[in-house]
C-alpha cells in the first residue's frame, strides 16, 4: 500500500476487516439466506450461504484485504501487496471452485482511454502473480474500469492512492 | 493562412480586394471561397474581427408554423447566426438584440447607411416564409456595408422540424465566405451525458446540433458507455460499452438502434474511430495486460494488428487521407504520440521531449494540425504539427481532455473535469486559443466527437 498515510492503511485495514471495502452492487449480491442455519442445518451458514465458507463474506472475513494499490502510472507489486495476494491464495487454495474477477481501477488523473488500459495492466499483475503461486487461471477474470468507478471522491493525493487498486471480487 | 490574418495592417483594403473578386465573377450559387481571413483590429490586443450585424429577419406575412411563428422565427434565426459566428476567432456579431426588424423590401435593398453608422461592416439580411407546403423557405444575404455589395445569397427550403438547420448554413456560408475556411456549423456531436455521485456515474451516449440544441439521448444509462464516434455518414456510432460487464466496442445502428460487437473476442476493445472513409475501424485491445492498436473492416474479417507492444498503444486516429494514424504509447514509459503508417509500419515519435506527457492525439480534418491532451502539471488541449513542431496550448484548466475537431478543423470540442466534483463539461475552444467557451448540455457531458458537415 504505497504512499497512503499511516492513518489511511489504518482506515483501509479495519474497512477491509469489517468486509465493507468493497460495497458490492446490487446485480453482485448473492441470493438471499433461505432461512435456517442454510443447507448443511448446522448452527451456522453453510458452505456457498451468504457468511458460509466460501462465500463473499467469507472471503473478506479471511483474507489480509481484497485489494492492492499502486502508485500512479505503475502496476508493479511491492512485498505488502504480495502478501495480501498470499492471503487471497489461501483462501483460494481452500475453496478450489470458487471463481475471481479482478477489477483494475485507476485515479481521476489520467486520460480515459489510457486509465482502461493501465486498470488492465493493474489486474493483470495482480492476476499474473495469483498464477504464479498456482491458482489456476481459468478461475481468473480480468476486467479494467479505467477512471469510472473511484471509491474514494476527492481531488487528492489520498484519494487518489485509495482508487489505484485491483481488487479480488469472488464470483460464486 | 491565419496568422497572415493578424499581420494585416491596414483596415478594409483586403477584404474590398475580396468582395471585388466576388462580384465580378458574380456566380448566383455559393461562390468558391478564395480570400484569406480579412478583418479590423477591434481591440489593443491586436486580434482582427469583423463587425457583423445581424438583425431580426423579415416575414412576408406571420403565420403560425410547428416551429413557430414566422413573424418570431426571424429573430430566432438571426440569434443562432449570431451565436454560431460568435464561437469562431473571425467575427463580432451584433444583434437581433437591440437592432430593428428589416421589412421584406430591405433584405435585397439595405439601408447601409443606418447599420454602417452603427458599426456595421458587414450586414447579413434574411427572411423566413412558409409555404403552403408547410415547410419553410429561408433567405441568407450577406453585404459589406462600405461597398454596399451583396457578398452571399443563398436560400433553404426546409422542414420546420429541421429549421435550426436553416440558420446553420445561412452562418456557414457567411463564415466560409470571410473566413476562407470550410463550413462546420451544420454539424452534429455525439458525447457521454453524465449524471449521478462521482462514485457511481451514470453515462448516456447523446447526440446534439454542434451548437448544442437537437438533444437526444441514444442509450438508457443501465451500462458504462465511453467514447462514442459518429460515422462519417452519421448513419452509425462506435462507443464502448460495458454490457456484461466487460467493455467492448460496439457499432450502433442510429436509425434502428441496433447494435453488434465491432469483433468477437474475450478481450476488453476500447477507444473507437473510424477511418475517414468510414469503411474500417480502428479499436484498442488488451491481451494479458498488454495493449495494442488493430484495424478491421466495418464489414468484418479478420483484424490487423498494428502495433506489436510494448506497453499500451491507444487512442489511434487517422490522417484526413487514411495513410497515416496517429496514437499515445507509453512504450518509452510515459503517454506520448507516435505516428505510423496505416499498415503500422514506420513508427516515429512526434511528441516533444519536454518531459510532460502527450495522449488523446486527434488529427484534424483538414490535416494540418493534431490536437492532444497535455500531461504535466494540469491537463491541457493543445495542438501541434504532424511533425511535432509548433506546440500550442489551448486551454489552461485543471483537467481538460479529449480533443476532437470540428469538421473544418478550426475548432476543437474537449471536456473539463472539475477539481474535487468531478463533474464534466464539454467545452470548445477555437485553434488559436480564442473563445473558449461551455457547451450548453441538459447534463454533465463527457467524450464529445464532433461528426462531419452534414449533406443536404
Amino acid at each position: 500500500m504505497k504512499k497512503l498515510a499511516p492513518t489511511l492503511l489504518l482506515a483501509v485495514s479495519l474497512i477491509a476487516l469489517s468486509a465493507c471495502a468493497k460495497k458490492p452492487r446490487p446485480e453482485d449480491l448473492p441470493p438471499g439466506p433461505m432461512g435456517g442455519g442454510g443447507i448443511t442445518g448446522q448452527g451456522g451458514p453453510g458452505y456457498g450461504q451468504p457468511g458460509g465458507p466460501g462465500s463473499r463474506e467469507h472471503f473478506l472475513a479471511h483474507v489480509t484485504s481484497d485489494r492492492v494499490f499502486f502508485e500512479t502510472n505503475r502496476s508493479d507489486l511491492d512485498p505488502e501487496d504480495r502478501q495480501v495476494l498470499d492471503s487471497q491464495i489461501a483462501w483460494l487454495q481452500q475453496f478450489p471452485n470458487v471463481r475471481i474477477v479482478i477489477e483494475g481501477h485507476c485515479d481521476e488523473r489520467g486520460t480515459r482511454d489510457y486509465n482502461i488500459a493501465l486498470g488492465a495492466r493493474r489486474a493483470n499483475a495482480a492476476k499474473n502473480y495469483l498464477v504464479s503461486r498456482g491458482v489456476d487461471p481459468r478461475r481468473i477474470q480480468t476486467v479494467s474500469y479505467g477512471k469510472e468507478r473511484p471509491e474514494a471522491t476527492g481531488s487528492d493525493a489520498e484519494s487518489w492512492a485509495r482508487n489505484r487498486r485491483a481488487v479480488t471480487v469472488t464470483v460464486l | 493562412m491565419h496568422c497572415s490574418i493578424r499581420e494585416i495592417p491596414m483596415k478594409h483594403i483586403f477584404l474590398s480586394a475580396i468582395a471585388l473578386l466576388v462580384s465580378a465573377f458574380a456566380a448566383p450559387a455559393f461562390a468558391q471561397v478564395t480570400g484569406p481571413v480579412s478583418g479590423t483590429v477591434t481591440d489593443d490586443s491586436g486580434k482582427f474581427e469583423i463587425t457583423v450585424l445581424i438583425p431580426p429577419y423579415a416575414t412576408p406575412a406571420a403565420v403560425d408554423t410547428p416551429a413557430g411563428n414566422t413573424g418570431e422565427l426571424g429573430a430566432k434565426f438571426a440569434k443562432i447566426i449570431a451565436d454560431d459566428l460568435s464561437g469562431t476567432d473571425v467575427f463580432k456579431p451584433v444583434g437581433p438584440a437591440g437592432l430593428r426588424k428589416i421589412s421584406m423590401t430591405e433584405v435585397t435593398a439595405p439601408a447601409f447607411g443606418e447599420w454602417e453608422a452603427k458599426g456595421a461592416e458587414h450586414l447579413i439580411h434574411g427572411y423566413v416564409r412558409a409555404n403552403p407546403d408547410g415547410t419553410l423557405s429561408v433567405g441568407c444575404y450577406l453585404y459589406d456595408v462600405a461597398l454596399k455589395s451583396e457578398m452571399v445569397r443563398q436560400g433553404y427550403n426546409v422542414q420546420p422540424r429541421e429549421w435550426r438547420r436553416a440558420a446553420h448554413k445561412c452562418a456557414d456560408s457567411i463564415y466560409s465566405r470571410l473566413s476562407g475556411e470550410n463550413p462546420f456549423f451544420d454539424s452534429r456531436i455525439v458525447y457521454v451525458a453524465e449524471t449521478g455521485p462521482k462514485q457511481n456515474r451514470k453515462k448516456q451516449i447523446a447526440i446534439m446540433d454542434s451548437d448544442g440544441e437537437n438533444h437526444k439521448f441514444l442509450t438508457n444509462g443501465q451500462n458504462i458507455v465511453l467514447t462514442p464516434r459518429f460515422s462519417p455518414d452519421y448513419k452509425q456510432i462506435l462507443y464502448l460499452s460495458y454490457a456484461g460487464r466487460r467493455p467492448r466496442i460496439y457499432v450502433l445502428d442510429v436509425a434502428s438502434g441496433r447494435q453488434k460487437l465491432v469483433t468477437e473476442s474475450p478481450n476488453q476493445t476500447f477507444s473507437p474511430r473510424w477511418s475517414p472513409d468510414g469503411k474500417s475501424i480502428l479499436y484498442s485491445m488488451e491481451i494479458a495486460g498488454i495493449t495494442d492498436i488493430y484495424r478491421v473492416a466495418v464489414t468484418g474479417g479478420p483484424p490487423l494488428r498494428l502495433t506489436n507492444g510494448p506497453g499500451i498503444n491507444t487512442g489511434g486516429s487517422f490522417s484526413p487521407d487514411g495513410t497515416r494514424i496517429v496514437f499515445e504509447s507509453d512504450r518509452t514509459g510515459a503517454q506520448q504520440v507516435y505516428i505510423m503508417n496505416a499498415d503500422g509500419s514506420n513508427v516515429q515519435r512526434v511528441s516533444p521531449d519536454d518531459g510532460n506527457q502527450y495522449a488523446t492525439p486527434e488529427w484534424s480534418p483538414k490535416g494540418d494540425l493534431i490536437a492532444f491532451t497535455r500531461i504535466g502539471g494540469g491537463f491541457r488541449i493543445g495542438v501541434m504539427t504532424p511533425s511535432g513542431g509548433s506546440v500550442r496550448m489551448l486551454t489552461n484548466s485543471w483537467q481538460d481532455e479529449a480533443p476532437t475537431w470540428s469538421p473544418n478543423g478550426r475548432v476543437i470540442q474537449f471536456f473539463r473535469t472539475g477539481q474535487g466534483s468531478g463533474q464534466t463539461q464539454v467545452w470548445q475552444v477555437d485553434v488559436t486559443g480564442a473563445k473558449e467557451r461551455k457547451i450548453k448540455t441538459p447534463y454533465d457531458g463527457s467524450d464529445p466527437s464532433w461528426g462531419a458537415i452534414l449533406k443536404d
